[in-house]
């Protein structure tokens, strides 16, 4: 039983096709990256797997059951999106990150933030941080520890990396190569291929709104 | 100037000021003299004819009838807040509530503590001013709600992929908007004595009251106005931010 399943799907804005009957899974502990030149309806796709826009067409299955028979907020806590422009708020660093937390009404795990940080390369000092004067690498390091804090059954990632300097960059595609190490399932829109090549286990390419290839590489 | 009424003639001059705002339309190129011109002319019109039905309506004294005039007030009120806010869904009905709720709880107050009574005399033009200035906040309510809604997509976005509920992810916006409501109320209490003598008090003065008795007028007016502005303003806030979401809780394009 494939974790997600994506059938049949097609998505049109007014009269223009962004996805045209696409098809595509991922098992429990895939790790996909999906390419494709910039307008291929990668970025779409993502965002009808986080429940964000719903399918003009065909329907997407989370462990075997329609989204539409999940309540969308249930849904959005299992399989979190990350996307391309880090968005934070509030006057700290602490704010973004106790959020998913305190949505729940669960108290944080200072651990797991510990951990997280670490793993980042950023010292927990910055939890008392103004999130306005952070750097865009240091705001997107934020929004994936907010985004992972509460470890989902699936993270979908929009390009993640692509305003991030080399060295971000890494520690990025560390962070993100040790939790799928450790189970968790990646879906991961990005322009690169070497950090394609060097991470996923499957290479689903999008052109024009249809699937051109998915290659099984690992 | 006769304390309590107005020439006909001097009406006629003083209508003249109007040609200034429409000189300064054309010059400026605003384009819009149209619109002077119609809410000169409506205003005359509109103003003529309440003037006469004030009359009649004092003169029958009727509770029922009056009842009906503050309903017809709220409804127009609710129309015209309405246009302020085009996609949001039963717009009309959402205003048509928060007015009626604002205006009802300030009057209901009013009333009991026999501050005024429910005569058409004291009520009408009570209700006018407190109608007329909810109208105004949720017109503004809901321009600052779309805009806001518009420029901070990414914001409510991001909430809604953490799992956030539309109400949770909406929070910020909503606050936004009713404080946009209510500011221009708030700011007008804060200058009153400095910077304007508003309209009740001027009236009543012009009328012969005497200032004191102006004043103690102009205070309740001025509570009364604050307390229908946020009424109205949180309720039709929290009824309309929904519309901006779909039965998935989607952020709806517009």
């Amino acid at each position: 039983m494939p974790l997600l399943d994506i059938r049949n799907v097609s998505f049109i804005d007014g009269s223009k096709t962004i996805l045209d009957h696409v098809s595509v899974s991922a098992e429990s502990h895939d790790f996909i990256s999906i390419t494709g030149p910039s307008g291929s309806g990668k970025s779409t796709l993502l965002k009808i797997c986080s429940h964000m826009i719903s399918p003009t067409e065909g329907d997407v299955f989370f462990k075997d059951r329609n989204f539409t028979d999940y309540n969308p907020v249930e849904l959005r806590r299992k399989i979190s999106h990350c996307f391309q422009t880090p968005c934070l708020w509030g006057r700290t660093v602490r704010e973004n990150i106790y959020f998913p937390y305190w949505l729940r009404g669960i108290k944080p795990d200072q651990e797991r933030i510990r951990n997280l940080f670490s793993l980042f390369r950023l010292p927990l000092a910055y939890m008392d941080q103004s999130a306005e004067k952070l750097s865009g690498g240091e705001k997107q390091r934020i929004a994936l520890i907010r985004s992972i804090v509460i470890e989902p059954e699936i993270l979908l990632l929009d390009e993640v990396t692509s305003a991030l300097d080399a060295e971000n960059t890494q520690i990025t595609e560390q962070v993100i190569q040790h939790l799928h190490e450790e189970g968790l399932t990646v879906l991961w829109v990005t322009h690169s291929t070497v950090q394609s090549r060097k991470y996923a286990n499957k290479i689903l390419t999008v052109v024009s709104g249809q699937i051109h290839s998915l290659e099984v590489i690992k | 100037m006769n304390a309590a009424s107005v020439s006909t003639a001097s009406l006629f001059m003083a209508s003249s000021l109007v040609l200034v705002t429409l000189f300064i339309s054309y010059w400026q190129r605003l384009h819009l003299e149209k619109g002077i011109l119609t809410g000169a002319v409506r205003a005359v019109v509109q103003l003529s004819v309440i003037g006469y039905i004030l009359v009649s309506v004092f003169n029958l004294n009727s509770p029922a009838f009056t009842t009906f005039l503050l309903f017809f007030m709220i409804f127009n009120a609710a129309y015209n807040a309405a246009k302020r806010g085009r996609c949001i869904r039963h717009g009309i009905f959402i205003s048509f509530l928060s007015i009626g709720g604002g205006t009802a709880a300030t009057l209901s107050v009013l009333i009991v503590s026999g501050t005024i009574e429910y005569t058409p005399y004291q009520i009408i033009p009570v209700s006018g001013m407190i109608i007329g200035n909810a109208m105004v906040a949720l017109g503004l309510c809901y321009r600052q709600m779309t805009s806001n809604f518009q420029r901070r997509r990414d914001e409510v976005e991001t909430k809604l992929a953490l799992g956030a509920d539309i109400g949770l992810s909406s929070r910020e916006i909503i606050r936004d908007s009713i404080k946009t409501g209510m500011v221009p109320t708030i700011d007008s209490a804060k200058t009153l004595g400095i910077v304007s003598l508003p309209g009740m008090m001027t009236g009543l003065i012009l009328a012969g009251v005497s200032p004191i008795e102006a004043v103690k007028y102009q205070i309740i007016v001025t509570f009364m106005l604050l307390s229908a502005t946020s009424l109205s303003s949180v309720s039709a806030c929290y009824l309309s931010y929904k519309s901006f979401f779909n039965a998935r809780k989607q952020l709806v394009r517009y």
